[in-house]
């Protein structure tokens, strides 16, 4: 599993390690001056966060304006899913560690704040505090007992316990959980500024600053000396622990700081949708934030934000497409599965992991490679 | 007491769908390293193969004969499946274990949505033959018939692996490989080439149990192979992968909890209490049964 990500990963990693995170990185300071390493985060947030002031039509990508509400609703789930695909990437991609049960991180976080606004009505801050909080013990605990094994046997363990708390949300055990419909959005509990469709506007600045938090702690976190250990273990557990540093320590604090992460992502969720169903418990759920980390690029800086928008944004739209009037008129072998956007996507999904390891991020990088050694050929 | 015979059958019952599923799986695993996602693929282009075949496959049906002619189909078709997962997936991602995992992950996602493209998101009722309908009396308690099928299956299943494990060159070779790929191969052995007929038979074993869990539940859909393979994976954990026994003994033993604590607990409790069996395996037996290898083997 020596691909050129991991390469690129590291060597844009160890200049982050050098303790201040504003020097440039080593991969680009061999080709001159560039912008400091803020810029493009910066400038990323900023576009960001004026987007809904914009009254673009971007005809073929959105229906509407960039500022309308369903453009707006489309964008917030991007980087609800976005943010929680980084936090699922400090596990895969930092760490190596393969779990399979980071839905139920997501998943405590909006059912438990969901739930503490229609039960005990709450208000929103501190249902969504418990909830995190809740969501990140759990994580903690649920960690310390299956990061005893490794590798595949984790990713069996941690999946196992996810489909307890999916068997759980499903079976509805008191009437609370909702079952198969699942739980709407008490608005009562929930400040005005964050209820109807007119305020789509600041639920997508709440979504933009969940997956700037989720980005942020995972690069600083990275960037810091237990990053270092981080890279460590992925790159040769055993050598670490030759060194005399005992790694479940530095697994279990990534596999806490991404279930914190995730239950932070499942109250903003809640928020945005305004309800949860048990669609975000299952295995199927984790299987497509894999997904979504491979696609844009594992234990990257911009790679699980980059691929989650993206599969969000395709999985909506493809689902748009299937129903429209340019698919019913083909022959219905081809409509059928076309209209199935989890088959496209699968699909590609496969032929990616065979012809673009490394996912989108990595893509720039081949292509130069495959330039150079063209002319290289030549000359 | 009638209860606990009904119980008991049941849970061996769904404890011998649990081993069709966990044995090619662990025997998957054990040999190659790959977490085979697409086995609930194969699962469910069995039960799909075998409920088409039943309705509309000439000579096949729903009933005697033709059922029998069905599920051949059905276990046919999840054999060419896995064959082919391995030959064009598989084989060519050799060495790179979690790309192979990243492979199977969007085979496990794309196979159920073609299903559902074609024959739709609802459950199909599955034909049920004459002769596992209905219940038969042991000991003044009614059994449904379609437990003994399971059973009966389960038990060849594992006799014809036993014997191709331990009486068969390819057996020998595949044993020999779990325990020391890199040893066989060092005795100038291809293991790699035992690797298709490893898929194939558990993709056999995955598709009849497909077939076999229409039968218990009664109805196909077409993300079942997903949530039974959960309970697989558990299977594989509990029971390590190095031997075809400690599987069905495992398959047995979560099928008999997860009835028995279903039935006197809340509904639904079986299922988590398997999880903490699981959760107890891995915290009494430091590091969890199959740790010896996969630590090793970290993907």
């Amino acid at each position: 599993m020596m691909t050129d990500t991991d390469v690129a990963a590291r060597a844009t990693g160890a200049s982050g390690a050098g303790g201040d995170t504003a020097g440039p990185p080593a991969a680009e300071s061999g080709r001159g001056r560039r912008l400091p390493a803020w810029a493009a985060p910066v400038a990323v947030l900023a576009v960001a966060l004026t987007l809904p002031f914009s009254t673009l039509h971007v005809p073929g990508l959105f229906e509407g304006a960039l500022n309308s509400a369903p453009t707006l609703h489309l964008l917030a789930f991007c980087l609800v899913f976005g943010g929680l695909a980084t936090s699922y990437d400090l596990l895969y991609g930092r760490v190596g560690l393969l779990s399979f049960g980071h839905a139920l991180y997501f998943a405590c976080g909006a059912y438990v704040a969901a739930l503490l606004m229609r039960v005990v009505e709450l208000p929103l801050v501190w249902s969504a505090l418990i909830a995190v909080v809740g969501g990140t013990l759990l994580s903690l605990v649920l960690g310390a007992v299956s990061l005893r094994v490794n590798g595949i046997a984790l990713a069996m363990v941690t999946l196992a316990f996810a489909q307890a708390g999916s068997i759980l949300v499903a079976r509805d055990p008191g009437r609370v959980t909702g079952g198969e419909e699942g739980l709407s959005l008490n608005t009562d509990m929930v400040p005005d500024a964050f209820v109807g469709v007119v305020n789509t506007v600041n639920l997508y600045w709440l979504a933009v600053a969940y997956a700037a938090v989720a980005v942020g702690v995972v690069w600083w976190l990275t960037s810091s000396p237990v990053g270092r250990v981080w890279r460590g273990i992925r790159a040769n557990e055993q050598r670490v622990a030759v060194l005399g540093i005992n790694p479940h320590p530095y697994k279990l604090a990534a596999f806490t700081v991404g279930g914190g992460l995730a239950s932070l992502g499942g109250v903003t969720y809640l928020l945005v949708t305004g309800g949860v169903t048990p669609g975000i418990t299952t295995a199927e759920f984790t299987l497509t934030l894999l997904v979504m980390v491979a696609l844009g690029g594992a234990g990257t800086r911009w790679g699980p934000l980059l691929g989650a928008a993206l599969y969000t944004y395709a999985d909506h739209r493809l689902l748009q497409l299937g129903s429209s009037e340019a698919f019913t008129a083909l022959p219905a072998w081809i409509a059928a599965p076309l209209s199935q956007p989890l088959f496209i996507l699968g699909t590609l999904f496969v032929l990616m992991v065979f012809f673009f390891p490394g996912g989108l991020v990595a893509l720039p990088g081949r292509v130069r490679s495959a330039i150079r050694d063209r002319k290289a050929a030549r000359t | 007491m009638s209860t606990v015979i009904l119980l008991v059958v049941t849970g061996f019952g769904l404890g011998a769908l649990y081993f069709l599923i966990a044995s090619g799986l662990s025997l998957i695993f054990g040999l190659m390293d790959v977490l085979n996602f697409a086995h609930g693929a194969f699962l469910a282009i069995g039960a799909y193969g075998t409920w088409w075949a039943a309705n509309f496959l000439p000579g096949a049906g729903p009933d005697g004969l033709g059922f029998l002619l069905a599920v051949t189909f059905g276990v046919a078709a999840g054999t060419l499946a896995a064959t082919l997962v391995e030959l064009c997936v598989i084989r060519p991602l050799y060495g790179r274990h979690r790309e192979q995992i990243l492979a199977t992950v969007g085979l496990s996602l794309a196979v159920p949505a073609l299903i559902q493209a074609v024959w739709g998101a609802d459950p199909l009722t599955f034909p049920k033959p004459e002769l596992v309908s209905g219940t038969v009396s042991l000991l003044d308690v009614h059994i449904p018939r379609d437990r003994f099928l399971l059973i009966l299956a389960a038990v060849a299943v594992f006799t014809v692996l036993w014997l191709f494990n331990s009486r068969t060159r390819y057996g020998l070779i595949v044993r020999a490989g779990v325990q020391d790929r890199a040893m066989v191969t060092a005795l100038g052995i291809d293991v790699r080439r035992s690797f298709t007929l490893v898929f194939a038979i558990g993709g056999a074993a995955a598709a009849l149990a497909g077939s076999l869990g229409g039968l218990y539940f009664g109805v196909v859909t077409p993300t079942q192979g997903l949530s039974l393979l959960v309970f697989a994976f558990i299977v594989v954990v509990i029971g390590g992968t190095t031997s075809l026994t400690g599987c069905a003994i495992a398959s047995v033993a979560v099928g008999l909890i997860q009835q028995f604590a279903n039935y006197y607990t809340v509904a639904g409790l079986g299922d988590i209490a398997v999880v903490i069996v699981l959760a107890l395996v891995l915290l009494t037996r430091q590091g969890g049964l199959t740790s010896k290898k996969s630590a090793e083997r970290v993907a």
